[in-house]
């Protein structure tokens, strides 16, 4: 009898603490790469929003309560991805989720989060299929089908080039789709794919199909791939003594391009989500308030997930309550966020309508060559 | 043609690379009759060490060939003592217990090699320094950059030293006695242990350059690095005929001629199939490899 009434003590208090700890705080779960190929992203990204949410608790939190990240190391695999968000909502009970940058990494965890019925908000996953996965799934960049467009125009119209080739990392899904989107747009522009080959994510030797490509000759080589193999693929580019232009999507945005990549990277050009030489006043403030918190000027990865975190916050605090499909009703209705990378308009797809920037490596910098609307 | 011709010498670059770790596999292999499928992570080993003595030589900017020469030195002294050691304290306990105990522990080596190299290295890939700095040389036809020469000039080198060595010295000689015959050489006054530990300093001195190597070719490197050279080296020294030094070599050209040309006339999802394909075949074809001759398994 008496050991039975220590147990039900015990019980009791643990419940209580566990309500407690329930109560206090709300729970946003975060999966990032913050080891691994492509980890200046997932480092960027949630540094971006561990500001937004600290900049939240400074003002009182949300519902009056602290909002508590927690965050999941997804090592830049998809299968630990989807290991983090299972984490995230069976042990750590989150409410929301931010994250992934990458596509093929968040559509690892989305289907997860939409089994759940926790919404998963993406910062940088431009793949179309991310938000098809189901209605829990948003993103507040845009779709590759934008930025394949955005690609295309800007080498045949802007650029005037016309024998294109392609260089795609055949096990991503960002790259694939990218790839295809600009090839349909470039060809519907009048250029000409003289040759497309891929690599796979970690190669490290790219020279027998830059020699494939050079056979053809062309003017742009676009390698819609991450930083982490774009400097070297430029490296073996130059290698070759080919002179064509170098043209990528925003999986280049990382001071570690021109840091691999050097000499071979000066003059290319990427498309991008937003530029830290903005003169607006929202993007040089926070530009500014990233400099003072972590010394250096941050990439789009910073800011997406920052806009991320805020529409979030801002769609829990819309819908009183952290209950899912509150918070994903809420982040639905979402119009005219005023973001760091553009205002953010969620459509019936649940993707973001904005516009894009083209910048260019000079001198190891990247710098706004164009910006193209929607 | 001009096209065959360039993707001939960016198989060869790759084939040498892969070549010097093969030599490895079929000495060990030679002499133990075992596959110390932690020779590709010593490989990722070499690697870091030249970039760690690179970083600490030359803070600012470094560059030249002497660094070259040093990170080279420093990195095959460094992974011979762990060779050495790994022979000692994971292989020779098991000199005496079924193949298989010995084969689990390689395995095991190999892992915690890995998962050491990403605990003390990091997990996120490292940027080789460039050492020397790249220029081309267009002949004719073809365009060789001074990296692709200097891969090749080290690889034919080290293989130049290495067949002295085992041709040429009484170590060497005790090399071939033991691979013949373990205890007809121990009856003839060799000491065994000997041979075996400097095999494996041998071995894992060559895996070593060919970590550097690589650095210098594709300057990113990281703790998983070694797997799949690992494996397309055991392939290469399979194709050779296991045991068998110039089936090494030529094993590793023809892999990384078949790697290239795989990729740059049919598709790069390929690149890793092919070396399996060409695992197959030779077991099914030529089970002794090209250059290997038939053994009588003893039990």
């Amino acid at each position: 009898m008496r050991r039975l009434g220590i147990l039900s003590a015990l019980a009791l208090t643990l419940t209580l603490t566990h309500c407690a700890q329930k109560q206090d705080t709300i729970r946003v779960g975060v999966f990032s790469s913050l080891t691994g190929g492509t980890a200046t992203f997932g480092i960027s990204s949630t540094q971006g929003v561990q500001m937004a949410a600290d900049e939240w608790n400074a003002r009182g939190g949300l519902l009056g309560k602290q909002i508590e990240l927690i965050i999941e190391d997804d090592q830049s695999k998809p299968d630990e991805a989807a290991l983090a968000v299972t984490k995230l909502i069976n042990q750590n009970r989150v409410v929301a989720i931010l994250g992934e940058v990458a596509s093929s990494r968040t559509l690892a965890g989305a289907p997860i989060a939409q089994k759940a019925g926790i919404p998963l908000i993406t910062p940088a996953s431009t793949n179309p299929k991310v938000t098809k996965v189901g209605d829990f799934i948003f993103r507040v960049c845009y779709v590759d089908s934008f930025q394949g467009v955005v690609c295309a125009r800007f080498a045949t119209q802007k650029l005037g080039l016309k024998r294109l080739a392609i260089l795609k990392d055949i096990k991503n899904d960002y790259s694939v789709g990218l790839a295809e989107y600009f090839k349909q747009n470039a060809i519907a522009l009048g250029a000409e794919i003289v040759a497309e080959q891929s690599y796979s994510e970690g190669d490290t030797d790219f020279r027998a199909q830059i020699t494939s490509i050079k056979g053809a000759n062309p003017e742009c080589i676009f390698i819609p791939g991450y930083y982490t193999e774009v400097g070297l693929i430029a490296k073996q580019v130059r290698e070759q003594n080919i002179n064509a232009v170098l043209l990528g999507g925003d999986g280049w945005d990382s001071p570690r391009t021109p840091e691999i990549g050097g000499e071979a990277v000066e003059g290319a050009f990427f498309c991008n989500h937003y530029s830290a030489d903005d003169t607006s006043q929202l993007v040089q403030s926070f530009v500014q308030r990233y400099k003072e918190r972590h010394g250096y000027v941050p990439d789009a990865m910073a800011p997406l997930s920052y806009d991320a975190a805020n529409m979030l916050f801002a769609a829990i605090q819309r819908a009183g309550t952290t209950e899912g499909r509150a918070i994903r009703d809420a982040i639905a209705q979402t119009r005219n966020f005023p973001g760091i990378c553009g205002s953010v308009t969620i459509d019936e797809e649940r993707n973001a309508r904005k516009s894009a920037v083209v910048l260019q490596i000079t001198g190891g910098k990247f710098k706004v060559y164009d910006i193209i609307q929607p | 043609m001009e096209q065959f011709v360039q993707q001939i010498i960016n198989g060869l670059s790759l084939g040498a690379i892969y070549a010097l770790i093969a030599l490895g596999y079929t000495m060990v292999y030679g002499i133990l009759r075992l596959i110390n499928f932690a020779h590709g992570d010593v490989y990722m080993v070499g690697a870091f060490v030249g970039f760690y003595v690179v970083r600490w030589m030359a803070p600012a900017s470094p560059s030249g060939f002497g660094l070259l020469i040093i990170s080279i030195a420093a990195a095959m002294v460094a992974c011979g003592i762990l060779g050495f050691i790994i022979e000692r304290a994971a292989y020779r306990p098991l000199r005496r217990a079924p193949r298989l105990n010995a084969l689990i522990t390689a395995i095991g080596v190999s892992l915690l090699l890995e998962n050491l190299g990403q605990l003390v290295f990091g997990a996120d890939p490292k940027d080789f320094p460039a050492l020397v700095e790249r220029t081309t040389f267009t002949l004719g036809i073809i365009t060789i950059s001074n990296i692709q020469v200097i891969v090749l000039l080290t690889a034919v080198l080290l293989t130049i030293a290495l067949q002295f060595i085992v041709h040429r010295t009484r170590m060497g000689t005790a090399m071939r006695a033991v691979s013949f015959s373990h205890d007809a050489a121990g009856l003839m006054g060799i000491n065994i242990n000997r041979v075996i530990s400097f095999t494996f300093v041998l071995g894992s001195m060559l895996a070593a350059a060919a970590g550097i190597l690589v650095g210098l070719y594709n300057p990113k490197i990281d703790p998983l690095m070694g797997i799949m050279p690992g494996l397309k080296a055991f392939v290469a020294a399979v194709l050779g005929g296991i045991g068998n030094i110039p089936g090494a070599i030529l094993g590793g050209v023809i892999m990384g001629i078949a790697e290239t040309m795989t990729v740059g006339y049919l598709s790069s999802t390929y690149r890793d199939a092919i070396t399996f394909v060409i695992l197959v075949a030779v077991l099914l074809f030529r089970p002794t490899g090209l250059l290997g001759t038939p053994q009588r398994t003893k039990f």
